[in-house]
């Protein structure tokens, strides 16, 4: 294979301290350069710690991953920083700062501790604001915005570091469908246009069939598939690993994603 | 640094070159201004030189020190601990401090060696500084600092109660003398204290205003700051020591002041916003400017009796704080 890859997971084992049975095992992945790789699984099943450990937030116990072949361990935090752009979950501010503040901080890993702001990192703080649609919130102060402005806000950060790779857990979460349907599209145009690599946890199977390159789909800390969406989405699958019954049909379009598996869980009943 | 902050803190160091004066123009001996600023400039004659030079100019300069470091120190423990509550006493400095200035007073070293009082406050403060980053370190891994928060707590109410145990078995004497140290005065200021502190807190101001850009991440979240590029523990673990030694310094030479290191960095987050990057060196400014007003009052307001200068910074303070909190919504 003489594809780039972009993230390179081997053979990874992760415990988390005080607990039986490790939250990761025997996981592989590869995510190819420009590629949008969704990882997917029930709660519990890994997909965070998955998320924490490419980015080096987490060390492996057994295995390695690399980011562009070489170990995330042995990149300086730096350096990684002004390649992958990351959108964590859930981190309470502890001061009110406004937006353009917040998006400000994505030049932090260009700027270090003592360099000058110049008009590229303008550029790119601007740029960020308003492909995320944050532009008129700028001046607000974070604790004031709806979910979907705050998780816009978020990935505005993120996006003005420039990075080669976007990194995001559960961006949609909490979202009502145009705001959830805004992210994914602009993720599909940062890879599709920009050819930034995307990597992203979801709880939403039907965006991740229609819009990921590939998906991992884990189960107790294992991988129970990994693949393209339509040859790993099937019902069997499904079924096994969410424990629930669904019935799996096409996409009916319109749209270029016309066909990818659309997932229904049924009631409790049928 | 944009223009708009340049000046905001051009516009504070101003102010606090204005109360300098002030303050040295205010005190017992009624000066005219003329000698005073005849004085400043090197010239003028006794005894208003004397006065001016030997008495009120290291004075004025010790409280812009200490000031300046409690301030910021606030603002930088604020921003590690990720609370609002938190001061620069927080971690059990002040207690570690106390510990040792009220055993040398106790023990009557002061009597026979006036440098053994903050010698022993210093070596207090190490010692509590030591023993809240052991115990944080051992009950966790890496450096969590909300067990540090925890441990300093502690580790400063066992050390409050050393000091009652201490007092226990004072003279009256030495029970007053005690007292009054722990309500902070800046009365022992000379230019060797002065010049030695300057020496002391000049690279700790300078290492910790460099720190802003990671302060402003680890406020965000330790995840976040990690994600975009900065050495979390590192980071946690230098800031927290540096700031502790400049508190510890501060404590030594004037005693515990309190109030300081917390609503001067929120009075300046109620103003401009919680960057770092403004926040630090305004918390320094106004920080040393509030003291210096503080202490100005303290020297005159019943002169020639003085009041403790940490009962007026919270006399003032508080109520200053508490009129700019009820105008902005934090």
């Amino acid at each position: 294979m003489t594809e780039t890859q972009v993230f390179e997971v081997r053979g990874l084992r992760f415990s988390y301290e005080g607990t039986p049975r490790p939250a990761l095992d025997g996981v592989e992945l590869q995510v190819a350069a420009g590629s949008l790789y969704a990882i997917i699984g029930p709660n519990g099943s890994g997909k965070s710690t998955l998320l924490k450990l490419l980015l080096g937030a987490l060390h492996p116990e057994a295995g390695e991953v690399c980011y562009t072949g070489r170990r995330v361990a042995d990149w300086g935090r730096r350096a990684l920083a002004q390649r992958i752009g990351a959108v964590p979950q859930g981190e309470e501010m502890a001061f009110p700062i406004t937006v353009r503040e917040m998006v400000a901080m994505g030049r932090y890993p260009h700027l270090g501790v003592l360099g000058r702001p110049g008009r590229e990192d303008q550029e790119a703080i601007e740029e960020a604001l308003g492909r995320c649609d944050v532009t008129e919130l700028a001046e607000r102060p974070i604790s004031r915005l709806s979910g979907g402005e705050r998780q816009r806000a978020l990935i505005a950060r993120a996006l003005a570091q420039r990075p080669e790779t976007l990194v995001l857990d559960e961006p949609t979460v909490s979202l009502d469908i145009r705001h959830e349907m805004t992210i994914f599209d602009l993720l599909a145009e940062l890879t599709h246009r920009d050819g930034v690599t995307v990597v992203l946890v979801t709880h939403n199977l039907n965006l991740a069939a229609r819009y990921a390159d590939r998906l991992l789909l884990l189960e107790g800390g294992h991988s129970a598939a990994e693949g393209r969406p339509a040859d790993i989405l099937s019902r069997e699958i499904i079924e096994r690993v969410y424990q629930w019954s669904v019935v799996v049909a096409p996409h009916p379009g319109p749209g270029r994603d016309a066909g990818a598996p659309q997932i229904t869980p049924l009631t409790g009943e049928d | 640094m944009t223009v708009r902050n340049s000046l905001r803190l051009l516009s504070l160091a101003l102010l606090t070159a204005l109360v300098l004066v002030v303050s040295i123009a205010l005190g017992a001996a009624d000066l005219p201004l003329r000698a005073v600023l005849d004085a400043l400039g090197g010239g003028g004659e006794d005894p208003a030189r004397t006065i001016v030079l030997n008495l009120r100019l290291p004075r004025a300069a010790l409280a812009v020190l200490v000031g300046g470091s409690l301030g910021l120190a606030g603002a930088v423990f604020q921003a590690l601990l990720r609370n609002p509550l938190a001061e620069p006493y927080v971690l059990g400095v002040s207690g570690g401090a106390a510990v040792g200035a009220v055993a040398a007073v106790v023990l009557g070293w002061n009597l026979y060696a006036p440098w053994s009082l903050p010698l022993a406050a210093l070596v207090g403060a190490l010692f509590a500084i030591t023993l809240v980053l052991r115990i944080a370190a051992r009950a966790a891994r890496g450096f969590d600092t909300r067990v540090l928060l925890l441990a300093g707590v502690v580790v400063g109410a066992f050390f409050h109660a050393l000091i009652l145990l201490l007092l226990t078995f004072a003279s009256a004497e030495a029970y007053r003398s005690a007292g009054l140290w722990m309500m902070g005065s800046l009365a022992a200021a000379d230019w060797p204290a002065v010049l030695l502190l300057t020496a002391y807190l000049v690279p700790a101001i300078a290492v910790l205003l460099l720190m802003a850009r990671p302060l402003n991440l680890l406020a965000m979240g330790e995840q976040t700051a990690l994600y975009l590029g900065t050495n979390v523990e590192r980071v946690k673990l230098a800031s927290y020591l540096i700031a502790s030694l400049l508190v510890a310094a501060g404590v030594a030479v004037s005693g515990v002041i309190g109030f300081v290191g917390l609503i001067v960095p929120h009075a300046i987050r109620l103003m401009w916003g919680s960057d770092h990057q403004l926040l630090l060196p305004a918390s320094l400014l106004l920080g040393g400017g509030f003291m210096l007003a503080a202490d100005t009052v303290a020297r005159t307001a019943a002169a020639p009796a003085e009041l403790p200068v940490g009962v007026i910074t919270a006399l003032v303070g508080v109520p200053l704080f508490v009129v700019l909190l009820t105008r902005r919504v934090v």
